[in-house]
Parts: C-alpha cells; sequence; structure tokens
C-alpha cells in the first residue's frame, strides 16, 4: 500500500483518505453506516457469547486420553473416545489386521477425486485412471487375490462404504441422469413417455424405499437359489435414484439453451450426438453447476440411508461405536466426528463447484 | 445469363406448408440458380423467413418438393445432412456458440462434419477471418465481440465449411445501425465471388447491389419476382407497390 502513488505529480494524487489499511477495510466493510455498525456489533457480542463455550468444551477442558469411559467424563469434550474408536467408526469391521487396506482405498479415492478437480486432465486418459482406480480399490476392499485374503462386502463398513457408494452412484448416476434428461425432451413419444415415467416414479419415492426394495423386494422377483450381493443392490437402488434426481437438475439446463444454438448447430451439419455433446451439454451443464453440486451434496449425505438394510456407513458405525459397555454416553464427541468428515467433503464440492463456475463463465457472458 | 445459372441449385416446387390450421407457404416455386444471388422481401409474417428454413431443413414442408444441390429434401436424415455441409446460414440473431471461442466456433464443424485435421481447419478459419476483417480476435469469446463482429464471425463459420449455397435470414436485423455496413459489405464481397445467396433482407440498397432477382412474399405467397432494377422501378403488384412505397418511404 506504500508506494502506489510514488512518481504520479502531486496535484493529481487523490484527496488523502482519512483512514488507510486494515481500518479503512474495518470502516467501509464494517461500520459503514448505522445499520451496519448495530449489526456489526450484535453478530460481534453472539460470537463473543458463543465461541467461547465451546472453545472451552472442545479443547481446553476436554479429555485427550482415558483407560476407560468412566474415567472420561469431565466439563469437556471426551476426545479419548474418539481416538479409541478411530479405527472402528472409520473402517468398521474390516479384518483389524488388514487396516491397510481400506486406508489404501480411502487414499486412492481421494487421490482420483484430487485429479479429476483439475480441468486439464479432463479426458481418456483420467477415465482410464479413474477405471483402473476403482478396480484397485474393489480388489483391495475384496481381496481373494494378490496374495491378499477375501472381505465379504458385509464387513465394508465406515468411510470407504460411504466413499464407494457416494462416488460410484454420482459417477454412475450423472451420464444415467443425462441420459434420462435427454430422453424426457426426445421427439420419440415412447423414449419421452418411459424416461417421465421413470423420472416421476423414482423421484417421488423416498431413497429409504428405494432401499428397501432393492434389498428386501428384488430377491423375491429373483429365480430361486441367484443372490445378488447386498452392497450391489444398495449401489443399484443409489445409481437409479441419483440418476432421477439429476435428470431433472440437467433438464434444467437443457430448457435455458436458446432454440438458435441448436439451429445454428443443425445448420452446420452435426448430428445428433455432436450437436448434444459439443453444443448443448456443455452450455447446460455449466448452467446448473450449483444446482449439479447442491444435489450431489444431497446424494453424499443420503448414503447415511443404508443403515436401513444393515449396511454400516461411516455414520452407523459412529453409533455402532457408542454401545460399547465401556464407552458409554458420547454422543457429542461421535457425531461431531463424522460430521466434521461429512461436512468436509460437503464443503469442498461446494467450494469446488464455485472455482468450476467461475472458470466455466470466463469471458463468456452475452 | 452465363450457362452456369441454368444448374439449379436449390428448386422448390409448389411447396406448402402449414402451423396447424394456418397456412404459412403456399405454392411455392422458386428456382435459384448456381451463382445466382436472391433477395427476398415482405412485410413480417408473409413466410420468408419460414420459405428460406425449409432449404435447409430447419423447417419441414408438408407438400411439394425441395431439391437442393441435385439432392431431395426428405425425412431421410442422411439427405437432410448432406445438404446441411452444402448450405451455409446466417441467423438474424448470429447464434455464435458462447462457450467456445471464435477460432473453436469456425474450427468445430469443418473437424467434426467434414473430418479435416484440426491444423487445417485452424488454417481455414485464419483465413476466413481475414476475409471478414478481424483477423485478430480468434482467441475471443463471442460475448467479447460487438454485434457487426459477432455477425460477420457468423458469416465466416459458415464459409469454413466451404458451401455452395449461403443462406441469409435478416441478417442485419439485430445489429445497431453503424454496424450494417461493415456485414454488408462482407456479403457484397461474397457476391461479387459468385456465391449461389438466398437473402431474407430489407436493406434495399444491398439488394439493389448484388440482387439478380427480387422476390416479394405477402402471406405464404410470392406475390411477385423481378430483377432488381424492374421491381423497384415499376412493381406490377398492388401489394408490392404499397410495400416498398412504405419501407424506401423513409
Amino acid at each position: 500500500m506504500t508506494d502506489l502513488t510514488q512518481g504520479i505529480p502531486i496535484a493529481a494524487q487523490a484527496p488523502r483518505p482519512r483512514w488507510t489499511g486494515a481500518l479503512a477495510w474495518l470502516r467501509a466493510n464494517l461500520f459503514n453506516g448505522v445499520t451496519s455498525t448495530i449489526l456489526t456489533l450484535l453478530c460481534a457480542a453472539l460470537i463473543a457469547a458463543a465461541l467461547p463455550p465451546v472453545i472451552r468444551w472442545a479443547l481446553i477442558d476436554a479429555i485427550w486420553s482415558a483407560p476407560n469411559g468412566q474415567a472420561c467424563h469431565g466439563a469437556g469434550a471426551c476426545w479419548a473416545f474418539i481416538g479409541e474408536k478411530f479405527r472402528f467408526i472409520l473402517f468398521g469391521f474390516f479384518p483389524a489386521g488388514e487396516t491397510w487396506r481400506p486406508i489404501a482405498a480411502v487414499v486412492i479415492f481421494l487421490a482420483m477425486i484430487v485429479a479429476a478437480c483439475d480441468r486439464r486432465m479432463w479426458g481418456r486418459r483420467l477415465a482410464l485412471v479413474w477405471v483402473i482406480g476403482l478396480f484397485a480399490v474393489f480388489a483391495l476392499m475384496r481381496g481373494g487375490a494378490f496374495g491378499l485374503s477375501t472381505v465379504e462386502t458385509a464387513l465394508w463398513s465406515g468411510l470407504p462404504l460411504t466413499l464407494v457408494l457416494a462416488v460410484v452412484g454420482m459417477l454412475v448416476g450423472f451420464p444415467f441422469g443425462v441420459l434420462l434428461a435427454l430422453g424426457r425432451r426426445s421427439r420419440l413419444p415412447a423414449v419421452r413417455a418411459i424416461c417421465v415415467g421413470y423420472i416421476e416414479l423414482v423421484r417421488g419415492v423416498p431413497v429409504i424405499t428405494m432401499l428397501f426394495m432393492a434389498s428386501l423386494m428384488l430377491p423375491l422377483f429373483l429365480p430361486t437359489g441367484i443372490t445378488i450381493d447386498k452392497l450391489v443392490r444398495a449401489q443399484v437402488a443409489f445409481i437409479l435414484f441419483a440418476g432421477a434426481s439429476l435428470a431433472e437438475v440437467v433438464r434444467g439446463g437443457l430448457q435455458a439453451i436458446p432454440r438458435g444454438q441448436i439451429e445454428a448447430a443443425d445448420a452446420l451439419g452435426l448430428t445428433y450426438v455432436q450437436r448434444t455433446r459439443l453444443i448443448v451439454l456443455p452450455q447446460a451443464l455449466a448452467m446448473v453447476i450449483p444446482a449439479l453440486v447442491n444435489t450431489f451434496i444431497g446424494i453424499f449425505k443420503d448414503t447415511a440411508l443404508v443403515i436401513i438394510i444393515s449396511l454400516f456407513d461411516l455414520l452407523t458405525t459412529a453409533e455402532t461405536a457408542l454401545s460399547d459397555a465401556n464407552w458409554q454416553g458420547f454422543y457429542v464427541e461421535a457425531y461431531v466426528f463424522v460430521g466434521v468428515i461429512y461436512w468436509s467433503f460437503c464443503f469442498f464440492m461446494s467450494r469446488y463447484s464455485q472455482l468450476l463456475e467461475r472458470e466455466f463463465n470466463r469471458g463468456r457472458r452475452r | 445469363m452465363s450457362d452456369a445459372r441454368t444448374v439449379p441449385m436449390i428448386e422448390l416446387q409448389s411447396v406448402n406448408k402449414w402451423y396447424g390450421e394456418f397456412q404459412v407457404l403456399k405454392n411455392i416455386d422458386l428456382q435459384v440458380g448456381k451463382g445466382e444471388k436472391v433477395v427476398v422481401c415482405g412485410p413480417s409474417g408473409s413466410g420468408k423467413s419460414t420459405m428460406i428454413r425449409c432449404i435447409n431443413r430447419l423447417e419441414e414442408h408438408q407438400r411439394g418438393r425441395i431439391i437442393v444441390a441435385g439432392i431431395e429434401l426428405t425425412s431421410d436424415l442422411k439427405n437432410i445432412e448432406a445438404i446441411r455441409r452444402e448450405v451455409g446460414m446466417v441467423f438474424q440473431q448470429f447464434n455464435l456458440f458462447p462457450h467456445l471461442t471464435v477460432l473453436q466456433n469456425l474450427t468445430l464443424a469443418p473437424i467434426w462434419v467434414r473430418k479435416l485435421p484440426k491444423k487445417e481447419a485452424e488454417e481455414a478459419a485464419r483465413y476466413y477471418l481475414g476475409r471478414v476483417r478481424i483477423p485478430d480476435q480468434a482467441d475471443k469469446y463471442p460475448g467479447q465481440l460487438s454485434g457487426g463482429q459477432q455477425q460477420r464471425v457468423a458469416i465466416a463459420r459458415s464459409l469454413c465449411m466451404k458451401p455452395e449455397i449461403m443462406l441469409f435470414d435478416e441478417p442485419t436485423s439485430a445489429l445497431d445501425p453503424e454496424m450494417i455496413k461493415e456485414v454488408l459489405d462482407v456479403m457484397i464481397e461474397l457476391a461479387n465471388e459468385g456465391m449461389t445467396m438466398v437473402c431474407v433482407t430489407h436493406e434495399m440498397g444491398f439488394a439493389r447491389t448484388v440482387a439478380d432477382m427480387m422476390v416479394f412474399m405477402d402471406k405464404g405467397e410470392i406475390v411477385e419476382r423481378a430483377a432488381p432494377k424492374d421491381f423497384f422501378a415499376a412493381p406490377k403488384n398492388e401489394r408490392t407497390k404499397a410495400f416498398l412505397s412504405q419501407i424506401l418511404a423513409h
């Protein structure tokens, strides 16, 4: 801030403001007029009232290590409980000696997500990386090959399970939703009717119902002797549900594409597929990024509903950890812990979507 | 008229079209020879835009025949795509692709439809950008250009497909007055090079300069057609006279 005025003739310099630097910022943003000052003071009072007890509970009075639950009850949080149950909450019933496998799986997931965030990476190679990565995750979790012991999917639990359900649900559900949205706008009445019927049916039903159907009803319709893995059934239910909710979001974007864009593409001789892929979808999807991410976040959190068919996702493992007779009554700690994990993922999605939006809209205003 | 002009590039034979009960095109007959320039005018709602949009099947006609560059327009998708490759179209609202740069707008169809290598398509694109006199805007997005520049990019985009025929649907109607000339200049140049053109426009100065034939439409019919000299000096039909007196009054 110091030398901006150097070299400018004195006469051309603006009159020196009364406030500079941090003080000027405070004045402009927090105390800019009577209403603003009152609101600032009110907010400050609220924060001052709420923050110290939280800090006291979470940090100052917290107990960081304890031999058992009885020794851990005090004025503050019992983080010793989390320390004790850390492995179980994150990885659930996965065999204790093999914990490195779900850890590796989660790391692979995170690495793939980070790689996918860079737009320059988007392309065939990234798709290949994802296929290999998902296969590696499956091999790590399931085992039965490469000298790894087999772990039934019923034992997959905690964070890896939540990530598998959410990521695969979004990954497969998204293209499925795009196809449904396109089908809903098709000129072929049969295609349109099927898509409308499917979307309205699935969207009008709670996810829990879908999970129940997949878990309890589906086996009744299958020939005897054929069983489908419970995790697969839940996964399919999530994909079907994600497809229907995403389809409606995508439709909003499709409807916002001006007719002229389609005519221009047609007039240039593009086929339907080329037109959709090169002209319509890039614009339509960029327009609905906020709503898309909102739906993704919803799907991510909805994975917690698999408890209903007794799959142990991250939330359920935390609740199970609470039932230990030696460590009773640490509800707040458990929920804060998994809450922070859920929140981190959702917050990341939200921030990333804002970045993506900015990038897509650069220089593209009409 | 030279011999080449006897080869019809566009042929409409008693074309009819309805929107529900309402008939928008009534027995339209029109022949456009190779290299010929036809200017279509008429009051709004006369069906002139609908007619030229039928030529590349942006609108479907219900009765009659349309033959373009020797290919008959039927519901056969192959024929429609073949015709669209030969026919360029410029719209009133430009309809550039806002999510692509100017260069990408120009190379998209050559790469995907004509299967040209990217490098070749970009060379051609830069050449045509020079032709429409905006060689230095290749990396901008359409939204960063003025209306006149956008419309010239739209013309260049069509030319990159090396079309036999160019259709113009009121190309200057959405432009600010000071930008009309820069677009018309490009169109005149194109006409002088022998492009087959059908233009729906009310720019009568332009029509006088380039048109081989004037077509006047009203209520879905072609009411009058004549060489521009006769059309402006001695229109025969009462409706043409009324229209011209209105449009030339100011």
